[in-house]
C-alpha cells in the first residue's frame, strides 16, 4: 500500500487519491456512474425493445405477406379480451401457474428447513449441490424424460402395476404439466426459502421454546412468518416461469393444454402475426406486474 | 423537493416516450423485402465456387446424414438444418430477422405461394439442375412454384398424409377417415397441430356430406368452413394430443398412448424400424398431401452452395434415399430404379412409378385464399383458418 | 429442539425430494445406453455406441462451443453490470430507486417469450450492430444474467455492515483500495455463486435464444432439433449425462467457497 509513495509513480497515486476524494464528497456522482452502466444497457436495449413490442400490439399484419401495417387499432386487444377461447387459455395458464407455485412451496418448505437446521455443514453442501445440479441437466431433456415416466406404458405405470395399484392415464394432460412444472422449478423455490430460514437466529427458536411453545406452534408462529418472504420470492420464479412457458405444454401437454405462451409462440414463431402475439402477451405482463407489486409489499425483494 | 421529483418523473416518461415513438416511426421494414417477386435481375448461368456453408429450413427427415454427408464431402458446403413442423413455421423462419438468415427452404404448396408473394424467394435457373429434365411432368412447372414461366425453386418430393394405426389394437384395419372421428377410440387419437388440418376435415365431409358441395378442400365458403370446424370441435374430446413434432406422434404410438392418427409416412417408417406394430393407409375418401419445393431465399448468403444442393438433391440416388427414408415419392422419375436397388419393391410401395391419375387423387396443400377461383370471392382465407384452429385446440 | 418424530419425517421428506429431483436425471443417464432410437419403457437393450457417435458429431461440438462462448460472455457482462447496479441501488438514495429495483427484476419475472419477441423485433429494426448470431445471443442472455448477479450481490451487500467501508477509509485507504481489499472480498462469494447460476441459466436457455439466435444452434437448440426429429435421441442423453458429470466439481467447489460471511447465526 505504501509502495507508490517513494517511487516515480507518486503523481498517479496522488491523482487516484484526489479522484476518490471527489467521489467520496460527491457520493451521488459515484452512484450515478455505477448506475449508468447497467441502466444504459437496460434502457437502450431491453426496455426500448419492450416498449416497441407493446406499441406494435396496436398494429396489424397483412395476411398474405405478413408485412406490418402501422394503422392504430384496438382489434387485437378486442379479440384477446372478448373471445372465450383466449379467456379459457389465460385462465388455464394462471390456474396451473398458481397450482405449481403452491405445490412447490409445500414441497420446498420442509426440505429447506431440513437443509438449514438439521443438516450438518457437509450434508448441507451436498444438498446444495444436489439441488443446483439439475439446473445443469438440460431443461428439455428433463421434460422429455417425464414423457417416458408418465406415458401409458411408461415408468410410473410400470411401478404402480408392480405394486398392484391402478394405473394412471395422465400422460399428455394438465396433470402431467402440473407435475412437470413443479419438478422443473423446484430448485428455484428451495433456494430463497432456504436462505430465509437460514437467517433465522437460533435465539428466536430457543426463546420460543422457553416461552412454552411446542414444535408445531413454533413452526407456525416463528418459522413460517420469517420464511414467508423467501416463499414469496421463490413464488415469483415459479409463477412467472410457468406463466410464460410454451415448451412444456408442447412436449407433455394434451389436447386441451394450450398456454398463453403457446398462442403467443404460434403467432410469432409460426403465423408471424407479432401484433396479435404482443397483444396477448400483455396478459402475462399485467398479471406479473400485479404479482410483483404484491410480492414487494410482502417483502420478497429483500429475500431474493 | 417534491416538485423536483415530479419534474424528474415527467422527464423520464418523456424520454421513454420519445424513444418509443422514434423506434416505432423510423423502424425499418420488419417483414422481408416488399418488392413482389424478389427478382434481382438475370439468373446465374453457371454455378460459382461454393461458399462453404448452407443454412436450410427443412421438414423433419429431409436432411439425413445418408445423403447430406456425401454432399458435404463433395462440395465442401457444410449443411446446417433447422427443422420446422408446419408451413407456417417455414414461412416465419424465412422472414425472420428481415429475411436472409436461411438460404433455402423445403416449402410445401401452402407456403410456396406466400413466400413468392412476400418476395422472400427468388427465381432459379433450372438449366443448371440436370435432374430437372427427368422430373415427373406435372412437377416440372407446377402452379405452386412456377409463376409466369419463372421457377421459384425445384420440385423435390411429394406424398400423402396417411392414416396411421396400431395393427394389434385397431381391428379390423380401418379403411375410412371415419376412424379418427369415431368415439370408439376416444382419447387414443392424434392429429397434426396445424390449421391446414381443416382441409382434411373438409375432404372427409366432401364424401360424407355431399350436399355441402365441397369440391376443393382448400376453397371453403362460410357454410362449408363452419361444417368442417364443427366436425373438428366434435373430434376434440377424442384427441389425446395434437402432435406438433414428428417425435410426438412417434412417442405416442410407441408408448401406447395413441392407437390411431393422421400422420406422415416418416413416422410409419421410424416406428416400423423400431418394431412397433403399425401400418398406414390412404383411406377411401382420399388424402391431402404435400408437394415440396426447395426454394432459394431472395437474400441467400450462400447461393452457390444452394445451387449445388439443388443439383445434388434432385439426382436419382439421393432422391431414392430420401424417398425410402421418409416414405414419399421422388420428383425424379429415374429414382424409381434406384429405389428398387436399395430396397426391392419400394418404388411401387411409395408410388415412385406413379401416373397422373394417382397424382391428381391427392389434394395437395395450398394456401386458402378469399378468391375461390371460380368467380366467387367469399372463401375463407388463411387467417380465418388460423383463428378457427386456435379456437378448436384452445 | 425438534422432536424425534419430526426429525425422522424431515429426513424422509428430504430423501423423497432428492429422489423426485433425480428420477428423470437417472432416466436420462440410463437411456444414454439405449439400444433403440426411440425412448420407451423398459429399456430395450444396452449399448455404448452413442458415445462414439456423439463424440464424432460436428454439430454437437459447434453447438456446445457456441453455448459456452455465449454463457461466458453473458456472465462476464452480467458480473460487471450487475455488481455496479447492486452497489448503486444499495448504497445511494436517489429518486426512482424503487423503480430501478423493479426494472432490474423484469427479465426474470417477465415470460421469456416476451423478452425473446421484443429483442427479435428490436434487433431487426435496429439492424447493423445487432446482426443475428453470437452477439445477439449474448445480449439476450445478458439481460437475465444481470438480474441474477444483481440479486445475489445486493443480498450480500444488505447483510454487510457499512461501517466496514468507513473503517477502511478511516485507516487511510482510497476508493480503489477499499474496493480491492474490503468490498470485493465481502461480495466475492456471492459473485461466484451468482455467476455460476447465471452461467447455468444461460447455458440451458431455450426460449429467448430461439428468437435471438438466427440460424445458429446453441446446445439447447440442437437438443430441441434432435427431440423434434425423434431419431438418434440417445445422443442427447449422452451429451446431458456428460455435462452433469463435468459440472459436479465446479458446483461443489463454488458451494464450499460461498460459506456465509456477515451475520453469523450461531454466535
Amino acid at each position: 500500500m505504501t509502495s507508490g509513495v517513494e517511487s516515480a509513480g507518486r503523481p498517479s497515486w496522488a491523482a487516484r487519491r484526489r479522484l476518490s476524494a471527489v467521489f467520496w464528497r460527491r457520493g451521488w456522482l459515484r452512484g450515478l456512474l455505477l448506475l449508468l452502466l447497467p441502466l444504459a444497457f437496460f434502457a437502450l436495449i431491453y426496455l426500448a425493445a419492450l416498449v416497441v413490442l407493446l406499441i406494435s400490439a396496436f398494429w396489424s399484419v397483412d395476411p398474405l405477406t405478413t408485412e406490418l401495417v402501422r394503422t392504430w387499432n384496438l382489434d387485437n386487444f378486442k379479440t384477446v379480451f372478448t373471445e372465450p377461447t383466449y379467456r379459457t387459455i389465460a385462465v388455464r395458464t394462471i390456474g396451473i401457474a398458481a397450482a405449481v407455485t403452491v405445490t412447490d412451496a409445500i414441497v420446498a418448505l420442509p426440505f429447506a428447513y431440513f437443509m438449514a437446521r438439521l443438516a450438518s455443514p457437509r450434508m448441507r453442501a451436498l444438498l446444495f449441490v444436489l439441488v443446483l445440479l439439475p439446473l445443469w441437466a438440460s431443461y428439455l431433456a428433463r421434460v422429455y424424460a417425464w414423457r417416458l415416466i408418465l406415458a401409458k406404458e411408461g415408468a410410473l405405470n410400470w411401478t404402480l402395476d408392480r405394486l398392484g395399484l391402478p394405473t394412471l392415464d395422465i400422460a399428455y394432460s394438465n396433470w402431467a404439466m402440473w407435475i412437470v412444472f413443479s419438478y422443473i422449478w423446484l430448485p428455484f423455490m428451495i433456494l430463497p426459502v432456504y436462505a430465509a430460514i437460514e437467517r433465522i437466529p437460533d435465539s428466536f427458536l430457543e426463546a420460543s421454546t422457553d416461552l412454552g411453545a411446542k414444535g408445531w406452534r413454533t413452526t407456525r408462529s416463528v418459522v413460517l412468518p420469517l420464511a414467508f418472504p423467501g416463499l414469496v420470492a421463490g413464488s415469483i420464479f415459479t409463477f412467472a416461469l410457468t406463466l410464460g412457458d410454451y415448451i412444456t405444454p408442447t412436449l407433455v401437454g394434451g389436447a386441451s393444454s394450450q398456454f398463453i405462451g403457446n398462442v403467443v409462440y404460434a403467432n410469432v414463431g409460426i403465423a408471424n402475426n407479432v401484433p396479435f402475439a404482443a397483444a396477448y402477451a400483455t396478459v402475462p405482463l399485467l398479471v406479473m406486474a400485479l404479482y410483483l407489486v404484491v410480492a414487494k409489499r410482502l417483502g420478497a425483494f429483500e429475500a431474493l | 423537493m417534491k416538485k423536483a421529483r415530479y419534474v424528474m418523473w415527467a422527464a423520464l416518461a418523456a424520454f421513454v416516450g420519445v424513444l418509443a415513438l422514434t423506434a416505432a416511426g423510423c423502424g425499418g421494414s420488419s417483414g422481408g423485402s416488399s418488392d413482389g417477386g424478389g427478382d434481382t435481375g438475370a439468373l446465374p448461368t453457371k454455378i460459382g465456387p461454393g461458399e462453404g456453408a448452407l443454412d436450410l429450413i427443412a421438414w423433419e427427415g429431409y436432411t439425413e446424414d445418408q445423403w447430406v454427408k456425401p454432399f458435404e464431402q463433395q462440395t465442401g458446403c457444410q449443411v446446417n438444418a433447422k427443422y420446422a413442423g408446419s408451413s407456417d413455421e417455414m414461412v416465419t423462419l424465412m422472414r425472420q430477422g428481415g429475411g436472409g438468415q436461411y438460404d433455402m427452404v423445403s416449402a410445401s404448396g401452402d407456403a410456396s405461394l406466400r413466400l413468392i408473394a412476400g418476395g422472400d424467394v427468388q427465381p432459379v435457373n433450372v438449366d443448371l439442375i440436370p435432374g430437372y429434365q427427368d422430373f415427373f411432368e406435372p412437377l416440372k412447372s407446377p402452379p405452386h412454384n412456377t409463376i409466369d414461366g419463372k421457377h421459384y425453386g425445384v420440385s423435390l418430393q411429394w406424398g400423402p398424409n396417411t392414416l396411421l394405426y396400431d395393427t394389434e389394437k385397431v381391428t379390423p384395419a380401418p379403411t375410412s377417415w371415419s376412424a379418427i372421428y369415431d368415439p370408439k377410440y376416444k382419447g387414443e387419437i392424434t392429429v397434426p397441430n396445424n390449421p391446414i388440418q381443416i382441409a382434411d376435415a373438409a375432404l372427409y365431409l366432401s364424401t360424407t356430406q355431399p350436399d355441402l358441395g365441397i369440391t376443393d378442400p382448400y376453397e371453403l365458403n362460410q357454410d362449408q368452413f363452419d361444417a368442417a370446424v364443427n366436425l373438428l370441435k366434435q373430434q376434440k374430446p377424442l384427441i389425446k394430443k395434437y402432435w406438433g413434432l414428428a417425435s410426438d406422434e412417434i412417442d405416442l404410438f410407441k408408448n401406447g398412448d395413441v392407437v390411431l392418427g393422421a400422420s406422415w409416412p416418416y413416422q410409419t417408417n421410424t416406428l416400423q424400424a423400431d418394431n412397433v406394430p403399425v401400418k398406414d393407409t390412404i383411406p377411401s375418401e382420399g388424402a391431402t398431401g404435400w408437394a415440396d419445393t426447395w426454394m432459394l431465399s431472395a437474400k441467400a448468403k450462400h447461393p452457390n452452395c444452394a445451387y449445388e444442393w439443388m443439383d445434388w438433391i434432385t439426382r436419382p440416388v439421393p432422391q431414392a434415399q430420401q424417398a425410402i427414408f421418409f416414405g414419399e415419392t421422388p420428383a425424379n422419375t429415374k429414382a424409381c430404379a434406384e429405389m428398387d436397388k436399395i430396397d426391392k419393391g419400394s418404388c411401387a410401395k411409395y408410388h415412385g412409378d406413379a401416373d397422373q391419375a394417382y397424382f391428381d387423387s391427392i389434394k395437395f396443400w395450398k394456401t386458402p385464399l378469399a378468391d375461390c377461383g371460380n368467380g366467387q370471392t367469399d372463401c375463407k382465407d388463411y387467417t380465418a383458418w388460423q383463428q378457427a384452429w386456435t379456437e378448436i385446440t384452445g | 429442539m425438534e422432536t424425534r418424530a419430526t426429525r425422522i419425517s424431515l429426513w424422509a421428506w428430504m430423501l423423497l425430494v432428492v429422489l423426485f429431483l433425480y428420477a428423470p436425471i437417472a432416466i436420462i443417464v440410463v437411456y444414454a445406453f439405449n439400444e433403440s432410437n426411440i425412448q420407451s419403457w423398459p429399456i430395450e437393450g444396452f449399448t455404448t455406441k452413442w458415445f462414439a457417435s456423439t463424440w464424432h458429431n460436428q454439430e454437437v461440438r459447434d453447438a456446445l462451443l457456441l453455448s459456452l462462448k455465449a454463457a461466458l460472455a453473458a456472465t462476464a457482462i452480467a458480473v460487471v453490470l450487475g455488481t455496479a447496479g447492486a452497489f448503486a441501488v444499495s448504497r445511494f438514495k436517489f429518486f426512482g430507486r424503487e423503480t430501478i429495483s423493479f426494472v432490474f427484476i423484469l427479465p426474470l419475472a417477465l415470460p421469456g417469450i416476451i423478452t425473446g419477441m421484443a429483442l427479435n423485433s428490436y434487433f431487426v429494426t435496429v439492424g447493423s450492430p445487432f446482426t443475428f448470431g453470437l452477439r445477439t445471443i449474448i445480449v439476450g442472455h445478458a439481460t437475465f444474467c444481470v438480474v441474477v448477479i444483481y440479486n445475489n450481490v445486493i443480498a450480500r451487500i444488505r447483510r454487510t455492515s457499512p461501517s466496514l467501508l468507513e473503517a477502511s477509509q478511516d485507516l487511510g485507504a482510497d476508493g480503489w483500495q477499499t474496493f480491492r481489499f474490503v468490498t470485493f472480498p465481502v461480495i466475492s462469494t456471492a459473485l461466484v455463486s451468482g455467476a455460476l447460476l447465471a452461467f447455468a441459466l444461460s447455458f440451458d436457455e431455450v426460449i429467448v435464444t430461439t428468437f435471438t439466435a438466427g440460424a445458429q444452434n446453441t446446445l439447447p437448440l440442437w437438443i430441441f432439433g434432435k427431440i423434434r426429429l425423434g431419431q438418434q435421441l440417445p445422443q442427447v442423453n449422452v451429451v446431458v449425462a456428460v455435462i452433469i458429470a463435468l459440472t459436479i466439481i465446479p458446483v461443489y467447489l463454488a458451494q464450499r467457497l460461498s460459506r456465509e460471511s456477515g451475520i453469523l447465526r450461531r454466535e
